[in-house]
């Protein structure tokens, strides 16, 4: 009887009186199985040293078994940019002030290095007290103008901080000809050529020059930082900062002093940018204006937002992708073989089942070499065109249309592709697998013809901002961050 | 007190305050209804400038236009209006509705990423060089003035179009019925819905006049300045958020205030304050901080208050 009375909800529909979220967890943990699983669970079960373990170890090997150039394009430059990250990570991931004047405080940390230790100023401090001023001076300056901003709610700490950090290229430009009171020709920052001929680092005697030497320099401080974050991320104040985040009114009935709460993150993340900007300014001997601008905050984001906000593993992954995707993209190369990887990945991985991932992988074949068939019979001027070098290159040209005009063509086929990939979020079934075909073409055809020529400049960062537009619709949390409870 | 001078910047101050109102009222449109700031909103003015060179170049160019100018500008304007309406309604459904209800700060990643999105986008297709709209070829070079007071035809244009807008604009939204559904919306989306107002469709036609509004200052700002490039949205946008936030944001007469004042407060600053012409940005902000410290809701908002 007892059993006819409780009403029967089918499994899928919410229970009355149990929290749908927190009954799911074990479930959810579960779910991955096979090798995934495996080291999703030992990642979540190790403790936080062997975590770092895993990090230090493949990074210490690193210079062992590259050369002085790939070691600064992949090894150098990622530390650097998670260094940047883990910083941003405190103001954003932790407490979730969005902060786009962050690069700003790396630019005074690197000018502020530059100034009291280069050949154009004529100062030549040792390392240890010149990165410690770096660090305070961004930290003052976070503090002067966090402290205004304090009160703001998050989009007008946005607008505010985004604009310092336009001031801050404009002031850098030309602080070499500031002409007023109090400063009367004081040459502050060279200029838009820059702080040149800056001092590599002095400690104790020992002076930091190759590429080798400034990687162990960049991993111990990189290595002292994390471990210096994950102490405060465990702490009371590490914990106050998360509740601000997950909501501020909470935190502020909890009686925890919100805006003070939100002024240290704010300064203890310029500080930390401030810090990797003195290491930035020796190791590139210069700063220079255009280092500071808004290509670099947005490539930070993309750091912490792909490995999830307030994630301290996920700023080193997020790091390693984002530096080193595009590095590999430098190279026209290099870049057909990363594209056509990702799209099969992506075509295979997310195309199921069998029989709409054979039509599509199928269609697709078929319909490149129909039309490159076509095209040799009647209009072998879509065919004239030059392949790009490589071997892979070479391949595909028997598959895709390379006319000998196609600069017009080609733009209009990037424009087809982003109007087709749109209209592919809206289809389902049937209908997105075959428009799925067209669409893989045309954006190969753009990519053939126009995109791979262009990987230094405006692909990679293209790229870049529709990775973060597609990263916010699939995946908030980023891929190490914890989906956030909505419990209503 | 020399007064041509001070004539001459008041001008291009207005000119300029114009443009930047325009583009204010975009964001304060999103804003008021959304919360959310639309940093992709610069760069949809960039590429109404863009549309309009397009359409110039269509209709033959500025040296030998195909229609008498008038005409070729009021197409420009249209074209430019239009085309920036659809990215505007596409921007809205493909990168912020799917986060509508998702954490604060996510739609502000996305937009973000839009802006960078087409930046980039606008270096790839249309290059790194600087157009030109030659308006001197197109509408020549006549000059209005009235005692000491010079105005040139584009500024003029600029203007008097600006104002046109503006008032559109507020009978738009006071008198008719989408309006209402706009002040609806706004005041509370939760309920608006509850009312029957489709409210997707709100949002929708809020980002259409927004863009549009934001393509016509793009179109405004190459008619008198001459030259346009793939970044120019950046700095403007920044201008107009500055303008939405000085004016208090979410108001719609703040947005035109707010835009007169910091362009107005730009060229005075490039006039009259030291080292004005490299600096003007920096006193621009002067200001955004100072009028946040005085009245953080701005000088025509409302404070605003939370109840839980």
């Amino acid at each position: 009887m007892a059993d006819e009375l409780t009403p029967q909800v089918p499994p899928d529909q919410p229970r009355i009186g149990v929290d749908e979220w927190v009954a799911s967890v074990e479930g959810k943990r579960e779910r991955y199985r096979g090798p995934v699983g495996w080291l999703r669970r030992g990642w979540d079960t190790a403790p936080a040293g062997a975590r770092l373990l895993a990090f230090v170890i493949p990074a210490a090997i690193f210079p062992l078994v590259t050369t002085e150039g790939n070691l600064f394009r992949y090894g150098l430059i990622t530390l650097l940019y998670a260094l940047l990250g883990l910083g941003l990570n405190v103001t954003v991931g932790f407490a979730g002030l969005l902060d786009l004047g962050y690069i700003a405080f790396f630019g005074f940390g690197a000018y502020t290095y530059g100034y009291v230790a280069s050949v154009h100023t004529g100062h030549h401090w040792p390392a240890v007290p010149a990165i410690l001023l770096a660090i305070a001076v961004a930290a003052l300056i976070g503090f002067i103008v966090g402290f205004p901003s304090r009160r703001l709610v998050g989009d007008y700490l946005a607008i505010v901080t985004l604009f310092f950090g336009q001031a801050f290229v404009v002031f850098v430009n030309n602080g070499d000809r500031i002409n007023f009171w109090p400063f009367n020709r004081t040459d502050l920052t060279g200029g838009a050529n820059g702080l040149d001929n800056i001092d590599p680092l002095k400690l104790f005697g020992w002076t930091v020059n190759t590429t080798k030497e400034y990687y162990w320099f960049t991993l111990g401080a990189f290595l002292l930082v994390i471990i210096l974050l994950y102490l405060v991320s465990e702490s009371r104040t590490g914990r106050a900062w998360k509740a601000l985040r997950e909501d501020p009114l909470a935190a502020e009935v909890m009686s925890m002093p919100v805006n003070r709460l939100k002024l240290m993150a704010f300064v203890f993340g310029a500080a930390i940018a401030g810090f990797a900007g003195a290491i930035y300014g020796s190791v590139q001997t210069g700063a220079f204006p255009g280092d500071f601008d808004v290509g670099l905050l947005i490539t930070i984001y993309a750091i912490v937002i792909l490995g999830g906000a307030g994630s301290l593993a996920g700023v080193i992954v997020g790091a390693l992708v984002v530096n080193g995707v595009p590095e590999l993209l430098r190279d026209p190369n290099q870049a057909e073989w990363v594209f056509y990887t990702a799209l099969v990945l992506l075509v295979l991985t997310k195309v199921r089942p069998w029989q709409k991932l054979v039509t599509v992988v199928g269609g697709t074949l078929a319909l490149g070499f129909a039309l490159v068939a076509i095209a040799d019979a009647w209009f072998p001027r879509w065919t004239a065109g030059e392949p790009n070098t490589g071997k892979l290159a070479h391949w595909v040209s028997h598959w895709m249309l390379l006319p000998s005009h196609a600069t017009q063509i080609a733009n209009w086929a990037y424009a087809l592709t982003i109007a087709l990939i749109l209209v592919l979020t809206l289809l389902r079934g049937w209908w997105r697998t075959i428009v799925m075909i067209p669409t893989i073409y045309v954006g190969a055809f753009a990519w053939e013809n126009l995109l791979v020529e262009q990987t230094v400049g405006a692909t990679r960062f293209l790229l870049l901002g529709a990775l973060l537009v597609v990263l916010m619709n699939a995946r908030p949390q980023g891929l190490f961050g914890t989906a956030r409870v909505e419990i209503v | 007190m020399n007064w041509s001078l001070f004539w001459d910047l008041t001008v291009s101050g207005l000119t300029l305050g114009s443009v930047y109102a325009l583009i204010a009222l975009g964001y304060t449109m999103v804003y008021g209804i959304l919360k959310l700031l639309n940093f992709a909103h610069g760069d949809v003015y960039m590429i109404g400038a863009f549309m309009g060179w397009f359409a110039l170049h269509w209709l033959g160019g500025p040296v030998n236009p195909s229609a008498t100018a008038w005409l070729v500008v009021v197409l420009m304007f249209l074209f430019a209006m239009v085309a920036c309406g659809g990215l505007g309604v596409a921007i809205e459904r493909f990168a912020y509705r799917p986060l509508r209800n998702a954490p604060r700060i996510a739609p502000l990643i996305s937009a973000l990423g839009v802006s960078f999105f087409l930046q980039n986008s606008a270096l790839l297709l249309f290059g790194a060089s600087f157009r030109d709209y030659d308006t001197f070829h197109l509408i020549g070079a006549k000059t209005y003035n009235y005692k000491d007071i010079f105005l040139s035809v584009p500024q003029l244009l600029t203007i008097v179009s600006a104002i046109g807008l503006m008032i559109g604009l507020t009978l738009l939204v006071a008198r008719t019925k989408i309006g209402k559904a706009m002040r609806a919306t706004s005041f509370d989306r939760e309920a608006a819905s509850m009312m029957g107002i489709d409210v997707d469709r709100v949002i929708a036609s809020t980002f259409f006049i927004g863009s549009a509004l934001a393509g016509a200052a793009g179109v405004m700002f190459a008619l008198v300045f001459g030259q346009i490039y793939h970044f120019m949205g950046f700095l403007a946008g920044l201008k107009g958020f500055t303008a939405a936030v000085i004016g208090g944001i979410g108001s719609i007469p703040g947005a035109m205030l707010g835009g007169l004042l910091v362009g107005l407060a730009e060229s005075y600053a490039t006039g009259y304050l030291p080292q004005g012409s490299t600096f003007q940005n920096l006193y621009v902000f002067a200001l955004l901080i100072l009028i946040i410290l005085i009245r953080p809701s701005g000088l025509l908002g409302k404070a605003d208050v939370k109840k839980v």
